[in-house]
């Protein structure tokens, strides 16, 4: 049972090639089993993962490959928002006949089932990545394979247009990366993130040349920060996420919002922590940060507040989430006894956003293929004809406007007081503003469910998949609220 | 005394509440809880003033979080937990009994009751800034859902205002207390870790302008009051009762508490908030008696009355400590309980006037004593409370407010602004007094009209609300040493914390 760790992202490959091929030879009518076997892979692999072998032996892999707490907890994320994003597609497959090969047959679904895989295995080893090149790579996996997924639908005009923005934005986004690994490669003579960390320590700078060359190194950093803001969805690289969002597939853009988010921020933070660590860069990379925090946040939150389609308002409001955790960030704070650590706050908020995103977007899923519209007001008088939907989405969105007592005002607690004890007010200012508009844009969801008469319109049907996850989404969104504490301890020191 | 006992009061509306949603009979499982709870309370309080260390008291504590140290904490530090507690499972007894509830609806009506007292008790009696916090909020959801359901009038524009003031005045709130919690360094939440700290008088100033705006909006100060009037007359009546009676008092109560860390930015700000104080009770005193509707009447003045509070507090801001002006907190505390009872009987009693006559337009009414006397005379001694006529709760709160006022100034001196402020106020009485008897006379007295010839009187079920609530206002008003005699043997208590935020 005790695998080493690395295995599990080549048993996941195996696992998306498995169903491939599979798929060639399945009945048309029954992909949706390819998805359930997915799903049950993916549990498969996460039992493994918790009993997984952290011990690496071989100095080769131990350069690039992390096995901290953080690794472990982002690879169970990404087994988690896969599995998740299959149930949901699976739900989905009747929507996605219609705009792919053959509307009467499931024959054009199967590789929806397969590709979430790869991408996770991209997740996976972006959580352990500690090494530049190996942080490209597996970034470069996820991205490519959700070019695919927006574009699945591609008999759907919202769907192609959202591939083809997602592409040209996410190539920009590639090429900014490569070209600010290649200034700080060429700074810094290393790849390895370990290294970096020597070479910018007090000690290192007294013998190289590195504090001769801040500029070329702060260069580097901002171009690989605003290849990051690409994958997170922040400022100044937003601008894909509401058409995006809007036109893929929802179990798409599920993924993207949660999963991709999460693995660009682990990232992120891994490629950030030696320049945030050292005095060298720590002041300028703050104050980059925190600029795109601030302005993240508050273009998120304003753009939000004229939404009137239910998907594009989660899409600004992933954005304003990008914003928080981009706060949390560059109130950066390295592991410590009394305090949480900028991992935790991000770690904790991203499974926070995880659960309300997942059943949020599951039930505007169910909803829109009910009445065939994602609109707002396709939720008016929900309280009336299914009270425990509406419910069940009052608390969702209460927890996505931060309201105590919910892992929403948990996630948002930490980063408002992370950020207020770095002194970082300005950021802290625009966070309370968006935190206000959020309550506005989230509010009015739920005002629409109970102030509003019914319009008597199609009766919305919960598949039990759905149900099996907005509930106990709904009783942990909750229970977290009330006690926090088990997330953080699966987060470490 | 069993320790920890104060988490019963919390379980029980729980309890009660999964208990309605699960099916049972609503309105009787809620009306059991709020016995229930108010028994307990009341035996609590008893046990208070008797034992020894009155803060350990039931205390209960549970730690969520470890780093940062959240903990859910209850417990009674002082006699102003003990006053608000007793007020907080008062009036819910009358609150479900009073207002028609719609047909079909009972599971979300009770519920809502029970859940905005929860929500309520859990903030007064929290020792943690955390829960403090975050009860509050919780009590809010119902009351926005309820007025946007089920309320009368504009209710999607009254709920709508309220839900975003609210929410607003919340995230300014959460924003002052992170600040404050960051500037004292505390290692938890707790009360009682915060109030050790100290404060740089440099950060003092815009804490005390958070607290005083982010409280202020949940409190109906002026200029941010104007959700309150709406929301109130359109709520359905316990919510209305409960807000108005109950959960706004929140925002005094924070203050109240957290003063002692902000002394100085408190006293920067002092000027401003008597003006603003004067804005309460003037400008609105004034829209109220423009007001043609009982509902929104009443609405207002609840607005108004806030100001009288705010007055005690800007004595004791004025003074630096509760040691320097020893009346002005309980005075406060005092007032907010002789409000809370008689806002809310008002507000029950306003709903059955509408409920018999059909009407709340005063110029429609007329004579309504000849055929309801029982309601007249509540509705007068509720009136007369609110105005402030000795014998009943709100004058001892009044008379007590006004004193703290010109506490610590001596014939001969010049004025100061709370003198001048407390002079002007009690001009406000006759402001109230105008609008009261006026509401009495138009509908209660003159001849009867077509509306309130058939009206019949109170029923027996109709009136023990309002005489549980009449009976409290009484009570505390013929003596209101009951609730001011509290605050002695805490006064020794409190006294080495308060010397330690002094010491440099």
């Amino acid at each position: 049972m005790h695998l080493p760790l690395h295995y599990l992202e080549v048993i996941v490959v195996a696992l998306g090639l498995i169903v491939l091929l599979a798929e060639a030879f399945f009945p048309r009518e029954k992909k949706a089993i390819l998805g359930w076997f997915a799903v049950a892979g993916l549990v498969a692999t996460f039992v493994l993962l918790i009993f997984a072998n952290r011990d690496i032996s071989g100095p080769e892999l131990d350069r690039f490959y992390a096995t901290d707490d953080q690794a472990i907890f982002f690879k169970g994320f990404a087994l988690i928002i896969t599995a998740l994003m299959l149930l949901m597609a699976i739900d989905y497959r009747k929507v996605l006949t219609r705009f792919t090969e053959d509307p009467s047959s499931e024959d054009g679904t199967g590789e929806f089932y397969a590709l979430p895989l790869f991408a996770c295995a991209g997740m996976m080893w972006m959580a352990s990545a500690k090494d530049l090149v190996m942080a490209f790579v597996a970034l470069e996996l996820t991205t490519i394979t959700f070019y695919v997924l927006v574009a699945y639908m591609r008999r759907n005009v919202g769907s192609l247009e959202a591939g083809v923005k997602y592409l040209i934005l996410g190539a920009l986004s590639t090429g900014f990366l490569v070209y600010g690994i290649a200034w700080i490669y060429g700074i810094t003579g290393t790849m390895s993130l370990e290294a970096i960390n020597l070479v910018l320590s007090p000690e290192a700078l007294s013998t190289n040349n590195i504090a001769q060359n801040t500029t070329a190194l702060l260069f580097g950093i901002a171009l690989i920060v605003v290849a990051l803001a690409f994958k997170v969805g922040a400022v100044p690289m937003h601008l894909w996420i509401p058409d995006v969002y809007q036109g893929a597939p929802t179990p798409t853009t599920t993924f993207l919002s949660v999963g991709s988010k999460a693995a660009g921020f682990i990232v992120a933070m891994r490629i950030l922590e030696p320049f945030l660590t050292h005095e060298i860069t720590r002041d300028k990379t703050i104050f980059i940060l925190t600029i795109l925090a601030a302005a993240t946040i508050l273009v998120g939150s304003l753009a939000a507040i004229a939404q009137t389609n239910l998907k594009r308002l989660l899409a600004y409001s992933s954005v304003a989430n990008a914003g928080f955790i981009l706060l949390a960030v560059a109130a950066w704070k390295g592991s410590s006894e009394t305090d949480l650590s900028s991992f935790q706050v991000v770690g904790f908020y991203l499974a926070t956003y995880l659960i309300m995103t997942v059943a949020a977007l599951f039930a505007l899923q169910s909803i829109s293929q009910s009445t065939g519209s994602e609109s707002i007001a396709s939720l008016r008088g929900l309280a009336q004809t299914h009270p425990s939907l509406a419910w069940t989405l009052t608390i969702i969105f209460s927890a996505l406007a931060g309201l105590p007592l919910t892992v929403g005002f948990v996630g948002k607690f930490f980063v408002f007081r992370a950020a207020v004890y770095s002194d970082l007010w300005l950021a802290v200012g625009c966070g309370f503003v968006g935190a206000a508009a959020g309550f506005y844009f989230y509010f009015k969801v739920i005002r629409e469910m109970f102030w509003s008469p019914s319009e008597h319109g199609p009766e919305i049907y919960l598949s039990s998949t759905a149900k099996a996850v907005i509930y106990p989404a709904a009783i942990l969104i909750i229970f977290l609220g009330l006690y926090p504490q088990p997330i953080l301890a699966l987060l470490g020191k | 005394m069993i320790d920890q006992t104060l988490i019963l009061l919390l379980a029980i509306p729980l309890v009660a509440l999964v208990a309605i949603i699960a099916g049972g009979p609503a309105r009787n499982i809620a009306l059991m809880a709020s016995v229930g709870n108010f028994g307990i309370a009341l035996v609590t309080s008893i046990v208070w003033t008797q034992v020894a260390a009155p803060e350990q008291l039931g205390a209960f504590e549970l730690i969520v979080l470890a780093k940062p140290q959240i903990t859910l904490a209850l417990g009674l530090p002082d006699a102003m937990a003990v006053i608000m507690m007793l007020l907080t499972t008062l009036v819910p007894i009358a609150a479900v009994l009073a207002g028609k509830c719609p047909e079909g609806r009972e599971r979300l009506w009770f519920s809502s009751v029970l859940l905005i007292s929860l929500g309520a008790l859990g903030a007064f009696l929290s020792t943690d800034l955390f829960f403090f916090y975050a009860f509050h909020e919780l009590a809010l959801i119902p009351t926005f859902l309820m007025i946007g359901m089920l309320g009368k009038g504009d209710r999607k524009a009254a709920a709508w205002k309220i839900t975003i003031y609210l929410a607003f005045g919340s995230i300014v709130l959460l924003a002052g207390l992170l600040w404050l919690v960051a500037a004292t360094e505390s290692p938890s939440l707790l009360f009682k870790d915060i109030l050790a700290g100290q404060v740089d008088s440099g950060d003092q100033i815009g804490i005390a302008a958070l607290l005083l705006v982010g409280f202020g909006v949940l409190v109906s100060l002026f200029p941010f009051h104007s959700w309150a009037a709406p929301a109130y007359a359109s709520a359905p009546t316990p919510v209305a009762m409960l807000h108005a009676g109950v959960l706004k008092k929140f925002g005094l109560y924070g203050l109240l508490r957290l003063f002692p860390l902000v002394p100085e930015g408190m006293q920067h700000w002092l000027v401003a908030l008597v003006v603003l104080l004067l804005g309460n009770i003037l400008w609105v005193g004034m829209v109220t008696i423009n007001q043609k509707r009982l509902d929104s009447m009443l609405a207002n003045s609840s607005v108004m009355h806030m100001g009288y509070v705010f007055l005690a507090i800007a004595a004791l801001i004025a003074a630096g400590s509760t040691d320097a002006n020893n009346i002005a907190l309980p005075a406060a505390v005092v007032l907010m309980f002789g409000h809370g009872v008689s806002i809310a009987l008002l507000f029950a009693l306003s709903d059955r006037i509408e409920s018999k006559t059909g009407s709340l337009r005063m110029e429609e009414l007329g004579g309504l004593a000849k055929s309801a006397p029982g309601l007249a005379f509540l509705f007068g001694l509720a009136g007369m409370a609110s105005i402030g006529l000795p014998g009943l709760a709100n004058f001892a709160g009044e008379a007590a407010v006004f004193l703290s006022g010109f506490k610590n100034w001596d014939a001969g001196q010049p004025l100061g602004a709370v003198q001048i402020a407390t002079i002007i106020a009690i001009f406000g009485v006759v402001i109230s007094a105008i609008y009261m008897l006026r509401a009495v006379r138009n509908i209660f007295h003159a001849a009867p009209v077509k509306l309130t010839e058939s009206a019949e009187d109170l029923n027996m079920s109709e009136k023990i609300p309002a005489l549980i609530l009449a009976a409290a206002l009484l009570v505390v008003g013929l003596y209101p040493n009951i609730l001011f005699n509290l605050f002695n043997p805490t006064a020794e208590a409190v006294e080495p914390e308060v010397s330690l935020v002094e010491a440099p």
